[in-house]
């Protein structure tokens, strides 16, 4: 195969406070192959940035990783030493942060901070650099690279930050980009311009993406595959199609009917929601961590953790005690 | 014909920006000559990328931003002659973010009668019946009345905002972002609260959202804001199965619906949005309009009125010119 790009089994991250221990994110698998797009999607809190910092190991300090097996291109990248985890970071794995303001330095123009990503892990001539970073910022769509490489962050829109940024990570050609909600701060204009601009390098440069978003819509227009996170655990999973036309978990389908989709949804009708909230993850917690929340909610489902349950030939899974032939015709 | 709560005429609102030192100062116009009419009971949406003017517009509608110049008159009355206790009868505001807009050092019985005391209502009982009242309305347990902010979920914060808004029976709410910091999940509960209370008491409401399939949801009109002018205006389900506009297309164009078998829209909006400081020449949309004329660059397009609706594009406003599709 030698498809793969990465492969992450059975991570969590525990975060120890005052009182008790915060299982963030608990027994999360995941896989992405060459060339495809998985979205994580959650409410805030579900744990989806902390898997995603898990995965390059850029976790806070007080939080605890225990980790099963990572593969970075079908080689273990767990055993890996600060050092040599620090050259596979922005080399062979690239991060893109919510706020581009934030991610880039305020203080250096942003040729120096492209020539110095690259100096960085490369073996190559500051002019060399140089010309390769105009080269990026012109194949990112950014006009007048040249003037470009002389300004400063704060003297760009939004839309153009994370244009700079989208072309900081491929400097490096990496095998897997990992983007934690790129557009959520940008314009609905700008936004899919971006989510275009990604997809399109992504298929140039065949890399693997892992893209964590709170956006439905977002999610149904460029995922390939997509997992469903709540309460810190991946309570659903399967293909785009599989996820929004034939959703199995109670939660993924409270979700989708909280949205208003024009042509389904009435304007002036009332949408669905999920009532209650999310339960504290202080501490030990037994059963399915929505119960409290499920409208289909039994006994079972309180008694004892609830596995992932594989579906559609293993393409799909979902954890619930409901077994597939009733909740189809739940739905 | 329904009561006209607001009528805004010709409303425009100028900032100076300094340039740095010995260079002067430069005027931007974030608000130019916005006509606007909003009757009893109406939704009205306003839409529009950031720096459009639309959160300018919403500050000077709650008198928390004096006009340069044109006239705003609130229920009949016009702005400017009437107190500042008044005015704040008349029309409150819910902010976008409940994290930050909610006092964490006050209990929410507090937070929500503070807008009573303001007025001069100082009998404690009175303030407290009718804040239990509101927090009814708005869904919010009574046990939360000694709560703080910091007890509560986003979704129950921002009912402590909406609380607070309605606490004085005010006529009109202005509502900026009102779901944008929320989850998807509980941003349902936020609009289908807003949709019952507004058929309850009766209320208008201006909306500022850049989320389009919130707007279809709950606007009964749209008013779509570029560089500071209203450019296409029309009823909701009008504009969103004919747009007329070609800025009004492109951004129905860029909405994400939850539909895996589309793609990512290509907007074709290619060069970014304009420096409002130095607004391009003629129609200011000009240099990311795919229907672009010659005549574009030089003239400011009129406005042109039909059916309700309102445009402010020179593919209209010449008779005669083929309608681009």
């Amino acid at each position: 195969m030698g498809n793969r790009v990465l492969s992450v089994r059975n991570l969590s991250v525990d975060i120890p406070l005052a009182d008790g221990v915060l299982h963030a994110v608990d027994d999360v698998n995941l896989h992405v192959d060459r060339g495809e797009t998985l979205c994580i999607v959650g409410e805030s809190g579900c744990g989806k940035s902390l898997t995603s910092l898990a995965l390059m190991d850029l976790l806070p300090k007080k939080a605890i990783r225990t980790i099963g097996r990572l593969d970075l291109n079908e080689a273990s990248i767990l055993d890996y030493s600060e050092r040599q985890m620090s050259d596979v970071r922005g080399n062979r794995m690239g991060m893109i942060f919510q706020e581009p303001m934030t991610s880039l330095n305020p203080a250096f123009t942003i040729g120096n901070q492209m020539v110095e990503t690259l100096r960085r892990h490369r073996d190559i001539s500051k002019s060399d650099a140089r010309d390769l970073a105009k080269q990026m910022l012109e194949k990112v769509g950014i006009t007048a690279a040249e003037q470009r490489l002389t300004q400063y962050p704060h003297q760009l829109s939004g839309g153009l930050r994370q244009r700079v940024m989208i072309a900081m990570t491929l400097l490096c050609e990496p095998e897997l980009i990992i983007a934690d909600e790129p557009t959520t701060a940008l314009d609905v204009t700008i936004q899919a311009q971006i989510l275009l601009l990604l997809r399109e390098l992504q298929h140039e440069y065949d890399m693997g993406l892992i893209l964590i978003t709170h956006d439905l819509g977002v999610v149904a227009r460029i995922a390939t595959r997509v997992a469903v996170m709540y309460a810190g655990q991946i309570v659903e999973q399967g293909t785009v199609e599989q996820i929004f036309e034939n959703p199995m978990h109670p939660y993924t389908r409270g979700l989708m009917r909280c949205i208003p989709v024009p042509g389904k949804t009435r304007p002036g009708e009332p949408l669905g929601s999920i009532p209650g909230m999310v339960p504290s993850l202080i501490g030990s917690f037994t059963g399915c961590r929505f119960a409290d929340r499920c409208d289909l909610v039994k006994e079972a489902c309180r008694k004892s953790d609830v596995a992932l349950r594989d579906v559609a030939g293993k393409t799909q899974a979902y954890r619930c005690v409901i077994d597939p032939q009733a909740m189809t015709k739940v739905a | 014909m329904a009561e006209v709560m607001i009528n805004a005429s010709a409303v425009t609102r100028d900032f100076s920006i300094s340039r740095g030192m010995f260079r002067g100062k430069q005027r931007l116009q974030a608000v130019n000559g916005v006509d606007l009419t909003v009757t009893r009971g109406e939704v009205l949406a306003l839409v529009g990328e950031s720096g459009c003017g639309k959160t300018t517009l919403a500050k000077i509608l709650l008198g928390l931003l004096p006009q340069t110049s044109g006239s705003i008159s609130l229920c009949g009355t016009p702005i400017g002659s009437v107190p500042r206790l008044d005015l704040s009868r008349m029309i409150q505001p819910i902010f976008q973010d409940p994290y930050s807009s909610l006092n964490p050092r006050k209990s929410i019985g507090s937070i929500i009668g503070l807008p009573m005391r303001v007025q001069g209502i100082e009998d404690q009982q009175t303030i407290l019946r009718r804040v239990e009242e509101t927090m009814e309305l708005v869904g919010l347990p009574p046990r939360l009345l000694n709560a703080y902010p910091n007890q509560l979920s986003g979704g129950q914060r921002q009912r402590v905002a909406i609380a607070r808004a309605l606490v004085n029976r005010p006529q009109i709410v202005v509502c900026d972002e009102p779901t944008s910091a929320l989850d998807v999940s509980v941003q349902s509960q936020i609009l289908n609260l807003l949709n019952d209370l507004r058929t309850e008491l009766n209320l208008t409401y201006i909306i500022i959202s850049h989320n389009l399939a919130v707007v279809e949801h709950i606007a009964s009109r749209v008013a779509v804001m570029y560089l500071g002018r209203i450019v296409e205006q029309a009823e909701t389900t009008a504009m969103f199965r004919n747009p007329q506009h070609p800025y009004t297309r492109a951004l129905l164009d860029s909405v994400l619906t939850p539909d895996p078998r589309l793609g990512v829209p290509n907007t074709q909006l290619g060069a970014s949005y304009p420096n409002p400081i130095d607004p391009p020449s003629g129609c200011a949309f000009h240099p990311r309009c795919a229907n672009a004329m010659p005549h574009c660059a030089q003239t400011a397009p009129g406005g042109t009125a039909h059916n309700d609706a309102y445009v402010e594009c020179h593919l209209y406003s010449d008779a005669g010119v083929a309608k681009a599709g």
